[in-house]
Formats: structure tokens, C-alpha cells, sequence
């Protein structure tokens, strides 16, 4: 069904692209297409302020820029604050007739490393001071980078390099973090998660965050064929799996209140998920037995704090 | 053309290590990466631009006639616009 | 002349930059920095300044959103000490890659551990190899005036790198002293508006900080290297243009009673006030001794040091950092280093005092003099030790 919704909508997104071609990103990174998207969802009156990781690597090798856009990378841990930074200067420059006044969206992107674990901080911090920006985490469930390292945002059960399957222990041993629920706990106006496998739903969401006055947050899942070990070509498919088992469910948060933007009647087992990721392939039928129950759980958890926003 | 990076000396680097030429990757021919490579059958396209739309690599171009065809020089064979073609439309074949 | 007033030196450095017309503030408080950013606080909630004034959730982000700020155009400010500087180290290593021109001012405080807030230059030894221009201040009239003459060194298009400003801790940021303001006219015609090289803006998509691969990584660093010593004949210039606008006037070596000494004391900081105290005393007991001030300390001014130096029998180098491990003190490696290739040269006594805000009197100069010479006298050209440690 979604899929149709898309046929037909793409054409109604700009051509152009402010994300250049011949950046060195994996086959298949769906990482670099939510990147792609972002950037056309923003337009050209955009300053971006990234972290270090996969989207800075494979985009900025000096002298080289995969970017048509104003980007600026300074550290791992402190997009947030960076960002705050950018924002504030241009609110002093343009009040202070300096600059003239333009809409500028300032716009912070980090992996799921360089947010839920070292930028958790500056995020934070940004966060509680209500600085006008978008935060876009795009989330490969590990430190992909540095040669797929766990993070707070590996699933449950995922081989990683750091979070290896031995013979006593078996991938990883924690569940992933939830930053959407931190978000929201930060009583910012706008939270969302998003997926590039439903291309127009990720756009909108990036659209209505520019316009949001304060912090807005939206959390990409990115698949990543390199880490999880799928084939390149999967990697819309495997997007849309998260979201169809309710691994990954798609929802807005607004001003507190929740807003489920896919509903399905049923929802897949995560087996048909898993199937097709390397990084899964040692899950014993207990495990995949719990991942879903908590699956399910945190499903309906969220369901119930929808039908409470409505 | 940007000169590659083992040809700058230290002089003409500008200050500050920035970038001016927006999006200059664009030079950088990716497609050398590809083991397969995406054939589109006409009679099948219905023109949906998931394929377009799907491609992390902007690989594909809107032509004249209202089909997007894809530009060789940056593909990198990643085969998401075959998998995701509704009508099968697209088959990823052997590079030779 | 500017109205003559006495204030804290912390409260004149905010005033100060003030007067800059500062654009974005970033603040995390540490003692003994927080009546800097407290009074800067005050003078935004005010209104006397038009600043965006942040409070950021540790250092590391302070100097985080200034390099933010300044990547689009606008001038920025923040002060830290000891741990918040050790904790926002990296990025200053970023901000001078990057040829940012923020201004920071450090009261220098030990680094931990044991955690202790009194002064000493440990702090801001441990990123001498940052990349930033780096000034060390004797007095309060001297932070107040370097605040101006920093913005428009770091601005200047030939320069664009970031500065930063050492005053001691309590035993300067602390203290009352007469500093002489210097009228808002006079400021806004020494340091023009900042017009940035490149800023990021829309209209001219660039990107900065992108990452470099080793077989372009020297000629950027080269390129950094010779835009920090070039930066000095700047400085000069400003330090000049500073001095015929107020009658101050600056040197990156100032000597103190050295023209004909035999043993000359090197120091860097307020210290050097008790330093010439001591210079005194000892030349009212007929010792030819003088006193040499190191106030730039990064570039390091080697011909100058050198001219001040070479006619003296002894340098007694009085550090205020222990290079632990190492081959003495942080300032006298760098003496030694900085007169090695001369052929005749002083010999060099080491001594590190003052740590941890212990208090350096007179006297003790005197007796650090004494056993200098005596030792050197003796054959040691290797003196190094940690003055008055109770054994």
C-alpha cells in the first residue's frame, strides 16, 4: 500500500540535488540516500553542521566536497553545540544588520555514535537552551566508520566488532537506546522517526521541521549493508521491514504528543526481518522469542500513547 | 578539475582547509566500482521515479522522453532500483 | 586619557571585551574564571552589550559554539581555566586548523590531580602545541588592553588564527588594581568590525573542516606553521598602532635592569611584578642582575629573546609548570631550545616555584639567584629543581 503512495508522489519532489554525486560512500547506503533526502527536503538556504562518521568521511575528502550546501565538520562529540554556535552567530550578525535577514535553517547531522553516545551531552545541552536548529541523527546501529563497533543503538542480539558472537556471549547483551524518547523527554517542540524507505513521509517530516521554532529531532534509520551484513540492494527493502515488524515504527511527536504515522493491523514477525542481515544470522529461536516480545511491548506502548495525543 | 589532493602544494591550499567548489566529488568517477549494472526495459517502465528516487548515488537523470536513465559514470551497482522497480522494469546484469 | 578606575581584573577583562562589541559569548564556569563570565552576564542582561550570551553544558561545548559563531562571521569570546581547558583541548587544536580567530582568556590554574584551584601555568602548558597565538599578562592594565589588541591581531586577514590570553588566577583575575579605560572611539577605530575570509552562508557554499588525507596533510599544516610565525610581524604592528594610541607599548621580550646583567631571571606572568621587586633589591646590594618577560609566548620570539639574552653570564628560569618527566621546565626547555644553536651562550638554571599558587616573595627570588650562580659556578649545567619543597 505504501508503496504505491510513492510511486506516484516522488515526482512531485525537487530535481534538484544540493547532495552531489561521486562521494564514497558504500553500495547501497541508505545512510547517503536519508543524507540525499534531507538535503532535498531543506533547499539551498541551509548551514550544516556535522559530526564525524561515515556521511563526513565519505563526503569531504580534501580537496573534495560532496556537498552544494554550507557544511562545516568540527568534531565527533559536539555537532550540537556547533550548531547552537551557527545558529546564534547568524541571530547576531542578521540583528545586528551585519548580514541581511534571510531564513537560514540550521541543520546539525550525526550518526547514532556521535549522538547517543558522545554527543549526548552537547545534545543535551542544546536541547534545554531551545536553540532553534533541526538535529538529524542517521542511525546505522553502530559505529559503522571505525569498522562497525557497538553503540548504544545496536539492537539487542547484533554481532558487531566490539559486541562479537563467541562462544559465551552471543552479539549484543543491551537493548538500544531509546533518543526519541530522550528527545521528547527534553520538551522539545518536535520529534520524529523517519526511514528513507518511505522517501516522501522522511521529506515532509524534515520540511516541518525547518519550520518549527526551537529544537526539532529526527532519527534516521539507515541500513547499512557493509554492517549488517545484507546485500547492497536490500537496503530499502530492509528499511521498510523494520517499520512493517514494528522494529523501527514510524512516529512524530509533537509538542508531547504522539502521532503513529503508519498503523498496520498486524505486524510481521521480526524473523522476516532479521532473515536477511549477516549481523543476526547466530540469533537462537529464544532470542528472536524475546526480541519480538519486547518488539510488540514497546509497539503497544506506543500505540496507547497515540490514541492519548488523539 | 580539481587537482587531486597529492598535487597541491602547501601555498595553494586556501586557508583554513576549505572547500569552494561546491559538490566537485562530482568529478570523481564512482561507477569504476561496479560489478553489476542496472539495464532498463522500456516497455515496462510505468515512470514512477522510485528508481530515481531510491538511488543513494543520484545516479539517475530524467531524460526528454520522460524515462530516467542511468548515468554509468556514477553508479556503483548497488542494484536498489532493480530490487525496487515495480514492474521489474530494471535487471542488474554482469559488467564485462 | 581614559578614565582611570579600580576594578577587579576579572570585571575589566569583561569590560573589555565589552568595548569589542563581541558578538556570541559562550560560558562554562570554573574557578577562578567565573566573575569574568558572571560580569559578562550582567553586561548583556543589561543591555550594554547586544551579544547572544550562552551557557553551554561544559567547556568543551564553550569553545564548541564559538567556533560555530565565528565559522559564520561573528566575533566570539569565551574564557575557561585548568580542567575546562584541558576538557575543550581538542578543539582548540580544531579552532587554529580551522584559522578561526576566536579570542579566549585563561586564568591559568593548576590541572588536577590533586584538584586544586590556585595558579599556576600548568593549564595552558599542556596545549603549547594548539596552534593558537598565546600572550602571558603581567598586570590588570595588561589584560584589559591585550583583550582589544587580540581581537585585532586574530581578525587580521593575513592572520586569522585563534588567540588566547593568560592572566594567573586569583593572584591576578582576583585583584584590585587601576586600569586605565580607553574611550569607545578610540577602540572603534584601533579594531575595525570583523570582516571574515570565508564564512559558511548560503549564497557561497563552502565546506570547512573537511578531512585530509596524509598525502595532503603536511602542506596544510606547513601552511599553518607559516601563517603563526609569520603572524608576529602583525602583533608588532599592532602593539605599535596600540602603543601610539594610549603610550603603552608592548614587546614580545621585556627586560627589566638587563642591559648589563650577569644573571638574568626569565619569567612569564604576574610573577614577573614580584620578580622585579626582587631585581630591586638585589641591585641595591650592588649584584648585576636583571629580569627577562617573556610576554609572547607562542610564536616564540627567538630573535628577540636571543638579543635580550646573549650578553648574560646565567638565565635562572623560573617556571611555573613541571614537565614531569621531562627535561625541566616547560619555559626553560624552550630557553635552552631557543639559544642552543648560539655560539656563546648563558648557562641555564631551572627552577619551577610557585605551584599550586604557593606564594613567590622576594626573598625567595633572592635566594633562587643565589643558588643558581653558585651552582652554575660550581659546574652544574644541569639545574633543575622544584624550589622549596619541604623535604
Amino acid at each position: 500500500m505504501i508503496e504505491n503512495l510513492n510511486v506516484f508522489a516522488v515526482r512531485t519532489l525537487t530535481q534538484k540535488e544540493y547532495f552531489a554525486p561521486g562521494h564514497r560512500a558504500c553500495q547501497g547506503c541508505a545512510e547517503a540516500l536519508a543524507v540525499r533526502l534531507v538535503a532535498k527536503a531543506l533547499g539551498r538556504n541551509v548551514i550544516v553542521a556535522n559530526a564525524t562518521g561515515c556521511m563526513e568521511v565519505t563526503t569531504t575528502p580534501l580537496p573534495y566536497t560532496a556537498w552544494r550546501v554550507p557544511w562545516i565538520h568540527v568534531a565527533f562529540e559536539n555537532t550540537a553545540a556547533v550548531a547552537s554556535g551557527i545558529k546564534s552567530g547568524l541571530n547576531v550578525l542578521m540583528r545586528k544588520k551585519r548580514i541581511p535577514y534571510k531564513k537560514i535553517t540550521t541543520v546539525a547531522m550525526a550518526g547514532d555514535g556521535g549522538t547517543a553516545d558522545i554527543g549526548l551531552q552537547a545534545l543535551s545541552g542544546a536541547f534545554e537552551r531551545g536553540d532553534d536548529f533541526i538535529y538529524i541523527c542517521t542511525d546505522n546501529e553502530a559505529y559503522m566508520n571505525t569498522g562497525i563497533q557497538r553503540s548504544s543503538s545496536t539492537p539487542f542480539g547484533a554481532f558487531t566488532t566490539t559486541s562479537p558472537v563467541g562462544k559465551v556471549q552471543m552479539g549484543q547483551l543491551t537493548w538500544k537506546k531509546n533518543m526519541p524518547a530522550i528527545a521528547v523527554a527534553h520538551n522539545i517542540p518536535y520529534v520524529a522517526t523517519a526511514c528513507p524507505s518511505y522517501p516522501i513521509d522522511l521529506v515532509q517530516k524534515v520540511k516541518k521541521a525547518a519550520e518549527i521554532h526551537g529544537p526539532a529531532y529526527i532519527h534516521i534509520l539507515s541500513v547499512c549493508p557493509t554492517g549488517w551484513r545484507s546485500a547492497p540492494e536490500l537496503s530499502i527493502k530492509l528499511g521498510r521491514l523494520a517499520v512493517e515488524t514494528g522494529v523501527f515504527p514510524l512516529y512524530e511527536v509533537e509538542r508531547g504528543r504522539y502521532r503513529l504515522n503508519i498503523d498496520f493491523p498486524k505486524l510481521k514477525p521480526v524473523k522476516e526481518y532479521f532473515k536477511f542481515q549477516g549481523r543476526f544470522r547466530h540469533l537462537t529461536e529464544e532470542m528472536i522469542k524475546e526480541i519480538e516480545k519486547r518488539v510488540h511491548e514497546e509497539y503497544e506502548k506506543l500505540k496507547e500513547k497515540a490514541l492519548k495525543g488523539a | 578539475m580539481t587537482k587531486p589532493e597529492n598535487e597541491w602544494t602547501w601555498k595553494e591550499i586556501p586557508v583554513g582547509n576549505v572547500v569552494l567548489e561546491p559538490g566537485n566529488t562530482s568529478q570523481y568517477r564512482t561507477g569504476d566500482w561496479k560489478a553489476l549494472r542496472p539495464v532498463l526495459n522500456k516497455e515496462r517502465c510505468v515512470h514512477c521515479g522510485l528508481c530515481y528516487i531510491f538511488c543513494p548515488d543520484m545516479s539517475y537523470q530524467l531524460d526528454e522522453e520522460g524515462y530516467f536513465i542511468v548515468d554509468l559514470f556514477y553508479c556503483k551497482g548497488c542494484g536498489i532500483c532493480a530490487k525496487e522497480c515495480p514492474t521489474g522494469a530494471i535487471t542488474m546484469v554482469m559488467e564485462e | 586619557m581614559g578614565k582611570r578606575v579600580g576594578m577587579e581584573v576579572s570585571i575589566a577583562a569583561a569590560e573589555a571585551v565589552k568595548q569589542c562589541h563581541v558578538d556570541v559569548i559562550s560560558a562554562y564556569p570554573i574557578t577562578p574564571q567565573t566573575h569574568i563570565v558572571e560580569h559578562l552576564s550582567e553586561i548583556v542582561a543589561d543591555g550594554e552589550l547586544d551579544a547572544e550570551f550562552f551557557c553551554v553544558e561544559s567547556e568543551h561545548s564553550a569553545l564548541s559554539v564559538c567556533v560555530g559563531s565565528e565559522a559564520v562571521g561573528a566575533r566570539s569570546f569565551t574564557c575557561t581555566s585548568s580542567q575546562g581547558l584541558a576538557l575543550m583541548s581538542e578543539i582548540t587544536y580544531i579552532a587554529s586548523g580551522m584559522r578561526l580567530p576566536i579570542v579566549m582568556a585563561i586564568a591559568n590554574r593548576t590541572l588536577s590531580s590533586p584538584l586544586s584551584i590556585w595558579n599556576d601555568h600548568s593549564d595552558v602548558m599542556s596545549i603549547r602545541d594548539c596552534g593558537w597565538i598565546q600572550f602571558f599578562t603581567e598586570n590588570g592594565q595588561e589584560v584589559y588592553d591585550h583583550i582589544f589588541i587580540a581581537y585585532r591581531v586574530a581578525e587580521d586577514k593575513e592572520v586569522l588564527l585563534p588567540v588566547l590570553i593568560n592572566l594567573d588566577g586569583f593572584t591576578l583575575s582576583h585583584v584590585i588594581e587601576p586600569i586605565e579605560l580607553i574611550e569607545q572611539e578610540k577602540i572603534d577605530r584601533f579594531l575595525p568590525p570583523y570582516q571574515p575570509l570565508y564564512r559558511l552562508h548560503p549564497d557561497r557554499p563552502i565546506t570547512m573542516g573537511a578531512f585530509a588525507l596524509p598525502a595532503i596533510f603536511a602542506e596544510t599544516k606547513k601552511a599553518q606553521e607559516v601563517a603563526l610565525i609569520s603572524s608576529i610581524s602583525k602583533i608588532l604592528q599592532a602593539w605599535k598602532e596600540f602603543g601610539e594610541m594610549t603610550g603603552r607599548y608592548y614587546q614580545p621580550i621585556e627586560t627589566y635592569q638587563a642591559e648589563d646583567a650577569e644573571t638574568l631571571m626569565v619569567a612569564m606572568g604576574s610573577i614577573a611584578e614580584t620578580a622585579s621587586t626582587a631585581v630591586d633589591q638585589m641591585r641595591e646590594q650592588g649584584r648585576k642582575v636583571g629580569l627577562i618577560k617573556i610576554r609572547l609566548w607562542r610564536p616564540f620570539p627567538f630573535d628577540a629573546f636571543k638579543k635580550a639574552v646573549l650578553n648574560s653570564k646565567n638565565l635562572v628560569v623560573i617556571d611555573r609548570a613541571v614537565s614531569v618527566g621531562g627535561p625541566g621546565g616547560p619555559v626553560a626547555s624552550e630557553v635552552k631550545s631557543a639559544i642552543y644553536g648560539c655560539e656563546k651562550r648563558p648557562s641555564v638554571y631551572n627552577f619551577v616555584a610557585g605551584l599550586s599558587g604557593r606564594d613567590v616573595t622576594p626573598s625567595d627570588f633572592i635566594k633562587m639567584v643565589e643558588k643558581a650562580e653558585i651552582e652554575i659556578e660550581e659546574g652544574n649545567q644541569e639545574g633543575y629543581e622544584i624550589y622549596g619543597v619541604r623535604e
